[in-house]
């Protein structure tokens, strides 16, 4: 999940990057797939004549010169029954888009929600991030970037209805109204989107739409099912994995043991007399690296191919990365100033009346989302089609046009819905689906002419590296007895996470990657110096689920916490002392958490402590208030009261859902084993057994109470993650004396 | 060829009989309700019933079920199951899913947990919490589930 600053300039940063970057094409406005090709039988996708019958002729723009993510004719399809489907230009991976999108396309178009159904997009140009122009699930921006263009579409879809029932009655658009799924005239005639649908299709888009007041909104702001919440009641949801073609094979591929070590030797005799296994294939994956791919009817024969491999590999080029020697290798480096990222005039440190110096410690941590990675690939000559849960379809699209020999514009890859996520799906090269598609060429030059999804193990998964980067945070502050800070000086030692990737030129700025320090200083007035070291080390790394804000929102939070106490404050009296002038939602958030928990009114059970924190991320501020106590040495959480602040709430039962979510995922990050440790350059973690997540029993009591507001919306997917370790670790250091400096815990 | 009862229907398969019921459902039968999660018996999210016994299929060999009956997440929701149904109602009701993949399984746990209570008996959060332990959701869909388990024992007293 991405950064979202300066999102403007994702594309131009991408195609700087791109080897075969034409410019030409990114500015095309047209789709070059008509989306004729998404009506069924029997249904309309309103629109379709003017965007896609001049696309298909070749023509020049439609008359309303709207970009493709403005025709309704990719979003909308009305069938006769009056059924609306709703196409999402995002990967709904849990988040909720896949409701809150139609929702507030719904809203605008007066549609019967009951009648609303919900698809995934693909890598057309028509499913791209409205705001930087890409095809990105990232930086919980879906609702943020897409609310406006949603209403919109809705607003056209609507405006072409009542166009179509004017024509029909002979009356003024103007005298029409509109109400759940039907126009309706003066005289109360009525007829429904569904018997409108296919003279609405040949009525002119709009190119400009009057919004609705939002107070009149009657969809938006409601608490609201998901819309797949049936299907994912009854093991009815179709994910990536439950791809099946005729014919498809399946492949598990042996990846190096050590990140970019060379195979060497290949012994496939057992594995090819495993019943099921079809091939044993080298298949090269550039720069002198090779995989292993065991091709078979199903996974388990394939993964028992796998199993009977004996491979050489030659591990000697690479730095073979040992977690102790990496810490120790960091805490170095921290005691040295790094590259300035802010700056401040600081007077010498040490000398003031109090003083911190703190050193903090964070691990790698893999995403391991439940569904393990896969993707399914069928392709020949004229094009090739991608059944894949990504985040990123259009850079995946490129990247396995290249492989395949194609054009970007001959691949479709198809969004499939996905069982989490959390950054895991957005890798800047593409990786997972350039493994998939190299290993589908190689089946078929190897005479497999058949689709083949390739899936991984779980093994695969918490081995396969693209991290939260390993962090250790150095803190040198001076104080006064009345807990204004003198002088911070604060040093940042990670991996950049952009560095490298397509991405490096839009997130590292003078040396520093933003998504390494976002979430420092802001939103308090602190004379701070910040500075970084980004070290090279053989582990990819990637965002994951809120980014800088996992260790820098622990980092602050805990800081902010140990100076009001040292100077005999209440941390939240602190805090709200602290608050510069922008943070308003800061204090509405945190206020509102402390109202609903009963903090400093109600007395708490003996042995229990309270703990605080509040962070923004992602535009979208949650304040935490939790109870926790101490267990045989180990600390419990047992209560947490939220309070988002996310301006309007598009779905307030989705708002719930994420932060509930993400406290649990936050909650993970604190538990004994949470981490990923290297040894001779091998991931000594594998499975859940030894990476850890948390299950029901670490469960805590949770509520999450909404600041009202009528702003445009932000983003939930992350914003829940960052404030929970730290009020969690408040309470703990309450309990205990003793501040909790490294994620995740220590034990005892 | 062994012989495989899933959901009240016979299938024979012509796979070795150490392969994993959870494979055979998926690539052979065509079964795709049932998730594939770690492959270790560590996420449940293969949960299956095996004569009425929640059970991790990615681990138990279809040589295990010979002579038994299987049941899978679509059959006891499909409506004939009335403790499945009443969990996929509340399940619907507590809008428990968010990514969803491992909710078969939990559903799975869940019904096995309320068929195995002695009629009339209203489960804690504690007896929930242990039933469900050996399910993991990484959305941290647990408040709901909880809610949600508490739900369906409630409408089935």
């Amino acid at each position: 999940m991405l950064n979202h600053d300066s999102s403007s300039e994702w594309p131009k940063a991408l195609l700087q990057h791109r080897p075969d970057s034409d410019s030409q094409r990114a500015e095309e406005p047209l789709a070059r797939r008509s989306f004729l090709k998404l009506i069924g039988v029997g249904s309309f996708a309103l629109g379709a004549f003017p965007l896609g019958a001049a696309a298909q002729a070749g023509a020049t723009t439609p008359a309303a010169a709207l970009k493709p993510t403005q025709q309704p004719s990719a979003f909308v399809k009305i069938d006769r029954d009056g059924a609306v489907t709703v196409t999402i230009n995002r990967l709904d991976f849990g988040q909720g888009v896949q409701t809150g999108l139609p929702m507030i396309l719904a809203e605008e178009l007066d549609a019967d929600w009951r009648q609303v159904r919900s698809v995934h997009g693909s890598n057309d140009p028509a499913y791209v991030d409205p705001v930087s122009g890409m095809h990105i699930t990232g930086g919980s921006s879906a609702i943020r970037n897409s609310y406006t263009q949603y209403r919109e579409l809705g607003a056209r879809a609507r405006a072409m209805l009542i166009a179509a029932a004017a024509a029909r009655w002979q009356l003024d658009p103007a005298q029409l109204r509109t109400e759940s799924g039907a126009v309706i005239a003066p005289d109360s005639r009525r007829a429904s989107y569904g018997e409108l649908a296919e003279a609405a299709m040949a009525m002119p888009v709009p190119a400009t739409v009057t919004l609705k007041d939002p107070k009149t909104f009657r969809l938006i702001g409601q608490p609201t099912t998901r819309l797949d919440a049936a299907p994912k009641s009854s093991g009815g949801q179709s994910y990536g994995i439950d791809m099946r073609l005729p014919g498809q094979l399946t492949a598990v591929v042996a990846r190096p043991p050590v990140f970019g070590a060379k195979l060497v030797s290949v012994d496939d005799q057992a594995a090819l007399a495993v019943p099921g296994v079809k091939k044993v294939l080298r298949v090269p994956m550039g720069q002198g690296l090779e995989v292993v791919a065991v091709i078979a009817d199903g996974y388990w024969p394939a993964r028992q191919g796998r199993e009977a491999l004996q491979l050489g590999w030659d591990s000697r080029a690479g730095e073979k990365v040992d977690s102790t020697r990496q810490l120790a290798a960091y805490r170095a480096l921290a005691a040295k100033p790094g590259t300035v990222h802010f700056d401040a005039d600081l007077p010498s440190l040490g000398k003031g009346p109090r003083h911190i110096d703190a050193e903090y410690v964070f691990p790698y941590l893999a995403h391991a989302p439940m569904e393990p990675l896969n993707c399914t690939v069928q392709f020949d000559a004229s094009g090739a089609d991608l059944w894949v849960g990504t985040q990123f379809p259009g850079r995946d699209g490129e990247a396995a046009a290249e492989v395949l020999g194609l054009k970007p514009e001959q691949v479709r890859v198809r969004v499939q819905m996905a069982g989490g996520g959390f950054g895991r799906r957005a890798t800047g090269g593409s990786e997972l689906v350039v493994e998939a598609c190299r290993v589908a060429l190689a089946a078929r030059q190897a005479g497999l002419d058949a689709p083949v999804r390739t899936l991984w193990s779980r093994e695969d998964d918490i081995r396969g590296g693209f991290y939260r980067p390993m962090h250790v945070h150095k803190a040198r502050i001076d104080f006064d007895p009345q807990g204004k800070v003198l002088a911070w000086d604060h040093v940042i030692v990670g991996q950049s996470i952009a560095a490298g990737t397509p991405f490096e030129n839009w997130l590292v700025k003078y040396g520093v990657d933003k998504s390494t320090v976002e979430g420092m200083r802001e939103p308090y007035a602190l004379p701070m110096r910040l500075s970084v070291h980004h070290p090279r080390v053989n582990v990819p790394v990637l965002w994951w689920r809120s980014v800088g804000s996992t260790h820098t929102a622990f980092v602050m939070e805990t800081l902010i916490d140990e100076i009001a106490l040292a100077s005999r404050q209440d941390p939240v009296a602190y805090r709200m002392k602290l608050f510069g002038p922008e943070a308003e939602r800061h204090k509405a958030a945190l206020q509102l958490a402390v109202d609903k928990s009963g903090y400093g009114k109600r007395k708490l059970p003996a042995g229990r402590a309270w703990g605080v924190a509040v962070h923004e991320s992602f535009k979208t501020v949650v304040a935490y208030v939790v109870e926790a106590s101490m267990k045989a040495g180990r600390p419990v959480l047992h209560r947490i009261t939220a309070a988002v602040h996310c301006n309007l709430a598009v779905n307030p039962r989705s708002v719930e859902a994420q932060i509930q979510g993400a406290a649990v995922m936050a909650l993970t990050t604190c538990l004994p084993g949470a981490a990923i440790t290297l040894k001779d350059g091998v991931v000594e973690q594998s499975n859940f057994s030894d990476y850890p997540v948390a299950r029901i029993t670490d469960m805590p009591k949770i509520e999450v109470h909404i600041v009202p507001s009528a702003e445009p919306p932000t983003g939930l997917g992350e914003p829940g993650l960052p404030p929970l370790a730290p009020a969690f670790a408040n309470a703990v250091s309450r309990l205990t004396g003793k501040r909790v400096r490294e994620l995740p815990f220590p034990t005892a | 060829m062994p012989t495989l009862n899933v959901n009240g229907r016979a299938h024979a398969v012509d796979i070795p009989a150490e392969t994993p019921i959870l494979w055979t459902l998926r690539d052979t039968l065509g079964l795709t309700g049932t998730k594939f999660g770690c492959g270790a018996a560590l996420c449940g999210a293969c949960t299956v019933h095996l004569d009425g016994q929640a059970i991790r299929s990615c681990i138990t060999p279809i040589s295990s079920a010979e002579g038994r009956q299987i049941t899978t997440v679509e059959a006891v929701t499909g409506g004939s199951d009335r403790v499945g149904t009443a969990v996929r109602h509340a399940w619907i009701k507590h809008d428990v899913a968010q990514c969803g993949y491992c909710q078969s399984g939990q559903i799975m746990s869940a019904t096995a947990f309320l068929k195995s209570l002695p009629k009339g008996k209203r489960p804690t959060d504690a007896d929930i919490d242990a039933a469900m332990a050996g399910n993991i959701c990484r959305c941290g869909t647990y408040a709901r589930i909880r809610a949600a388990v508490a739900d369906a024992a409630r409408a089935l007293a």
